[in-house]
């Protein structure tokens, strides 16, 4: 590492104004800025921590009936208290290990927008909110390709709202060594429509494959994915395994997520 | 007897109570008294000329002691190879020098060319960043096949890639030739024996200190065999005599083969001691142990069984092309060689055996001994070409070993690659490994799979390998420039209690919970008043240190013969005591008593005797109770076994699950069955990452892209199924006291081709049409091997 100011502000105004200094840095759980600062691949002058504000932390109902976790929730809890909900409570439990689920937050992991990571795929294909210090943003407006988002400079992730579906599964076949999804597909069943996400595949991060939604739309069953094709066109390729290889697991993944489906 | 801690006993490790409480005390442990610490400026190309090296603004940054490059060791030796091997047309192999700093050139990511010492870690890193490097990038030297070819050197003076063309035995060439050349049935199969990183626990680390009142230094430092380091410190590299060097090899995180061998760390940090009179401290991270630890494997093989119709095997003909990497690493020309040639002939009668070896310089870091070292190449090329002809042949894969199969009789055995195996019963274990997977029941466990839509598969392995390394007389004739005994001393002390100090070291194998069960035994008395002492020149006599399955071997029947002396003696004092002749002195349970009497002393009277010498025959004897044995082999020792597993492939993602894994082993006979069973385990978790998850990969650049658990995968619990292993009824070794033949390389040798017929077997119960696929044996390999 390299020297660094850190801060930990209780308030998110707070947080806010230490992050409008040039060079500051939100640190959310750290599971992926930690190692990036020890490597010396980033030398922020100053850490913000988020971990210390109560109002950015939990999980609860909203009067709409959405799931909203704060945004410096860690998965471990999503995992325990997002009963409501029972295809991300899922998803979060098996994110990591439990290290990594135990100091890893929501808003870090959608701050960060990882291609591979599973938090994208909930938000995606749930229609989340997210909820920052100066505004709302729809799932489908915020992700903008891997490791890019709607955020602003300095902006932070205060909660995540996710509509609650009639049924849902995250189905992840997981990369061997990092353990992050080589393919991972998030599909939500609501009374209007499914929608289907896919993260760890595509080169410009998580996606929703709509030939898919649009199948399931009609029929809710693993079979009415038979004819759809997935192109390896634009998707990942690298040591784990080829684009072609990914696409394939899509069809395959999304297909056992329907299955499971609760 | 103790039977509850003697030979045989099943005694839990004492030292994993300072392991698992973490009072353990590894080399970052220790820190010493003004210590400052060094960091490397190591390469980020493969290959490159070194332009120039400024250390001026390295030199003026904060806590900035000193900088080295390679220009400050151009006066000292190079780290040599341990091993001359002789190219099939008589000449000696290549031998680039092998600085402690690069010189001149890069050779690979992650050559050290500078290292800066500061007071801080902090500091020297700082510093190192601060260093003004212009290194000319060249080509870079990855593949073997174009290495060979020419083309881009890695070593200029040497004028090619290749360090040696090894034929063994040449004199079987021709006749192993026209034997496949007239064969009735020919089976060739091409395949890759993946590198690997050796991922120990505790990362390399090196402290050395400098008394410059007595010019003495002290090197703490991760090592399998501190007499060896020395010796190559004092003989090669930098020169110091062996009475001023003491190296210390604390407690030990790991080794794998990884740690064996010098490195020029541990030269940079006593140099630097010296110049600063400072300790100075190094430990490596992470990435750096990725990127400079000696890799293992990476061979690329031909091999072609030739068998009559009815499966009698004829000839096995291979050629290997074995990656040494950029540099020559001490044992990296005996591992491909004679660790691996020699074995070829596997556990068969097979009458015609012939190994070609090219050794090849690339632009990666260098390549030597890991665990199993040229044995599981060996294994896995018979094995693996054996299960390819059964198929081609339409034999059942055991039945087809079986029919080549040593038999029980036929010992001592000469086989065909050279070596003289001295006792085995290779049908008996599989026998015993066919219970242990329940064979019959497999066809029912297949259909069961097959309507979860999973392909279910069962694969069969025997392996031989030779371990106890080795017999002095016959390694030198075959290059090795060190001899292979190894050493004990017993010393009693006046109350009775032990140190025995060993030249074997401990870095997981429960030498501190086996060896003293062994001489409980003999003397009778109770283990735990028995310690090991280990890892530390200053203390224990020159020994060999811990590799290639040895240590009880070769160790402990050094420890056997010590042992013997101090009976020996302890009988004439008892004798004296008991005003009695020595030949009437029986010693059982701790007792010296006179046969056919009720007159007796215990063995602590006799040790508090030989220390207090009131009224002793010091004309007779000499006061004290202390022996040293060295122990030469008379001959390798030959564990084999029996290995089979049964996987699940799901078709439709490619994953390999490991459902079932039984390993029925010879090791002769036992000292602690449950560290026995504990170092199978290891051994199978790491063969069977091999096979499945573990890959090292260099892009055409030499950029090492596995070069951190993110994309290199090791091996977890729930990759690994329950295993059944057995060890039990072995057949005892014929040459060294113990009858024992060593365990600890055997899992990783017998695994990998074990899951590899497995999945190719699953594979074509589904219909595909494969024959082979290369480990490991991922997902993506496995789906994309289905499509043909």
């Amino acid at each position: 590492m390299y020297e660094f100011e850190m801060t930990r502000p209780t308030t998110i105004a707070d947080a806010a104004k230490a992050l409008g200094d040039e060079d500051a840095q939100a640190l959310g759980g750290g599971q992926t800025l930690i190692p990036t600062l020890k490597q010396r691949l980033a030398m922020p002058s100053a850490l913000v921590s988020l971990g210390a504000i109560p109002e950015m932390k939990g999980v609860c109902m909203s009067d709409a009936g959405e799931v909203c976790v704060g945004g410096a929730t860690p998965h471990a809890v999503v995992a325990a208290e997002a009963t409501a909900y029972p295809g991300l409570a899922g998803l979060a439990a098996h994110i990591g290990d439990p290290a990594v689920r135990n100091r890893g937050t929501v808003g870090g992991s959608l701050a960060n927008n990882d291609p591979s990571a599973c938090y994208p795929a909930a938000a995606l294909a749930s229609g989340a909110t997210i909820v920052t210090n100066t505004r709302e943003i729809a799932a489908d407006d915020y992700f903008q390709g891997m490791f890019s988002t709607a955020l602003e400079d300095g902006e932070i992730i205060t909660e995540v709202r996710f509509p609650v579906p009639e049924v849902s599964h995250y189905e992840k076949f997981v990369q061997p060594a990092s353990r992050f999804a080589l393919v991972g597909v998030m599909v939500a069943k609501f009374a209007d429509g499914v929608r289907v996400a896919v993260t760890g595949a595509s080169e410009d991060g998580v996606y929703r494959w709509t030939e898919a939604e649009a199948a399931l739309s009609a029929s809710f069953s693993a079979d009415a994915l038979a004819d759809l094709a997935v192109s390896g066109d634009g998707m990942i390729s690298d040591l784990h395994g080829s684009g072609d290889y990914r696409a394939h697991l899509v069809k395959v993944m999304t297909g056992r997520a329907v299955a499971k489906a609760a | 007897m103790p039977k509850d801690n003697g030979i045989g006993a099943a005694t839990t490790r004492r030292e994993d109570i300072r392991f698992l409480t973490g009072e353990g005390q590894y080399t970052d442990d220790i820190n010493l008294t003004g210590q400052a610490h060094a960091v490397f400026a190591r390469s980020d190309v493969a290959n490159g000329v070194i332009k120039s090296i400024d250390t001026t603004a390295a030199m003026d940054m904060p806590g900035v002691l000193a900088v080295f490059t390679g220009e400050d060791f151009t006066e000292v030796g190079g780290n040599p190879a341990g091993w001359l091997i002789n190219s099939r047309d008589g000449e000696p192999m290549k031998e680039p020098k092998r600085p402690v700093l690069a010189h001149g050139k890069v050779r690979h990511v992650g050559d050290a060319y500078a290292a800066v010492i500061a007071e801080t870690k902090q500091q020297a890193r700082d510093a190192v960043e601060a260093l003004e490097v212009e290194i000319e990038e060249l080509p870079a030297v990855i593949d073997m096949a174009s290495a060979i070819g020419g083309g881009e050197l890695v070593h200029d003076e040497i004028e090619t890639n290749v360090c040696f063309d090894w034929g063994w035995i040449e004199d079987n060439r021709a006749a192993t030739d026209e034997a496949i050349k007239n064969a009735p049935h020919v089976t060739t199969l091409e395949l890759v024996n993946n590198r690997l990183v050796p991922n120990a626990m505790e990362p390399r680390a090196s402290t050395a200190d400098y008394n410059p009142g007595t010019d003495e230094y002290t090197l703490y430092t991760t090592s399998q065999n501190p007499h060896l380091t020395r010796l190559l410190i004092s003989a090669f590299v930098l020169g110091i005599p062996e009475n001023k060097l003491r190296v210390v090899a604390p407690d030990v995180g790991g080794g794998f083969g990884s740690k064996i061998y010098h490195y020029g760390e541990e030269a940079l940090v006593l140099a630097a001691a010296k110049k600063l009179k400072r300790p100075v401290k190094w430990t490596a991270s992470r990435t750096e142990a990725f990127l400079t630890d000696a890799h293992g494997r990476d061979h690329v093989t031909k091999i072609e069984l030739a068998c009559e119709k009815d499966g009698t095997f004829i000839a096995f003909r291979t050629e290997t092309m074995a990656n040494v990497g950029a540099y020559l690493s001490n044992f990296s020309t005996a591992t491909p060689t004679f660790l691996h040639g020699t074995l070829m002939a596997g556990n068969y009668t097979v009458p015609n055996v012939y190994v070609n070896v090219k050794a090849v310089f690339t632009n990666t870091a260098p390549v030597d001994a890991y665990r199993g070292a040229g044995r599981p190449e060996a294994t896995y090329s018979i094995e693996r070409v054996i299960d390819m002809a059964a198929r081609e042949l339409g034999m059942d894969p055991i039945e087809l070993r079986r029919k080549n199969f040593i038999k029980p009789d036929q010992y001592p055995f000469a086989s065909a690659a050279g070596l003289e195996y001295d006792s085995g019963n290779y049908d008996a274990q599989m026998d015993k490994l066919e219970a242990m997977i329940d064979r019959d029941g497999f066809a029912a466990r297949r259909a069961e799979s097959e309507k979860n839509g999973k392909l279910r598969g069962l694969g069969v392995n025997a392996y031989i390998e030779a371990c106890g390394i080795a017999p002095s007389n016959l390694v030198g004739v075959l290059g090795s420039r060190v001899g292979l005994y190894d050493a004990a001393t017993v010393r009693v002390n006046a109350t009775g209690n032990l140190s025995v100090m060993v030249g074997a070291h401990s870095h997981g194998q429960g030498h501190e919970t086996a060896f003293p069960q062994v001489v409980a035994d003999m003397l009778g008395i109770e283990a735990e008043s028995i310690d090991i002492v280990h890892g530390d020149t200053a203390k224990i006599p020159f020994g060999m240190g811990t590799y290639g399955s040895r240590s009880l071997a070769v160790c402990g029947s050094a420890v056997v013969r010590a042992t013997e002396k101090i009976i020996a003696k302890a009988k004439k004092i008892a004798a004296h005591m008991l005003e009695a002749s020595d030949g009437d002195i029986e010693l059982k349970d701790g007792q010296f008593s006179v046969a056919g009497t009720d007159k007796s002393v215990s063995f602590g009277e006799v040790a508090l005797k030989a220390y207090i010498p009131h009224q002793f025959p010091i004309e007779d004897i000499e006061p004290g109770l202390e022996e040293t044995a060295f122990y030469d082999p008379a001959n390798f020792t030959y564990p084999s076994g029996a290995y089979a597993c049964e996987v699940e492939v799901d078709p439709q993602t490619g994953k390999v699950t490991v459902d079932r894994f039984a390993a029925a082993d010879d090791f002769g006979n036992i000292i602690n069955p449950m560290i026995v069973t504990g170092q199978v385990h290891g051994g199978l978790a790491q063969g069977i990452g091999q096979a499945l998850v573990e890959n090292t990969t260099y892009d055409e650049n030499g950029q090492l892209l596995s070069a951190s658990y993110m994309d290199y995968c090791m091996p977890r619990a729930d990759d690994l199924p329950f295993y059944q292993v057995d060890h039990s009824d072995g057949t005892p070794c014929t040459h060294n006291p113990l009858g024992v033949k060593g365990c600890g390389e055997a899992g990783a040798i017998g695994s990998p081709p074990t899951i590899i017929n497995a999945v190719v077997d699953a594979l074509q119960s589904g219909g595909h049409d494969v024959a082979h696929v290369d480990m490991p044996l991922t997902p993506s390999r496995v789906w994309t091997a289905m499509q043909g």
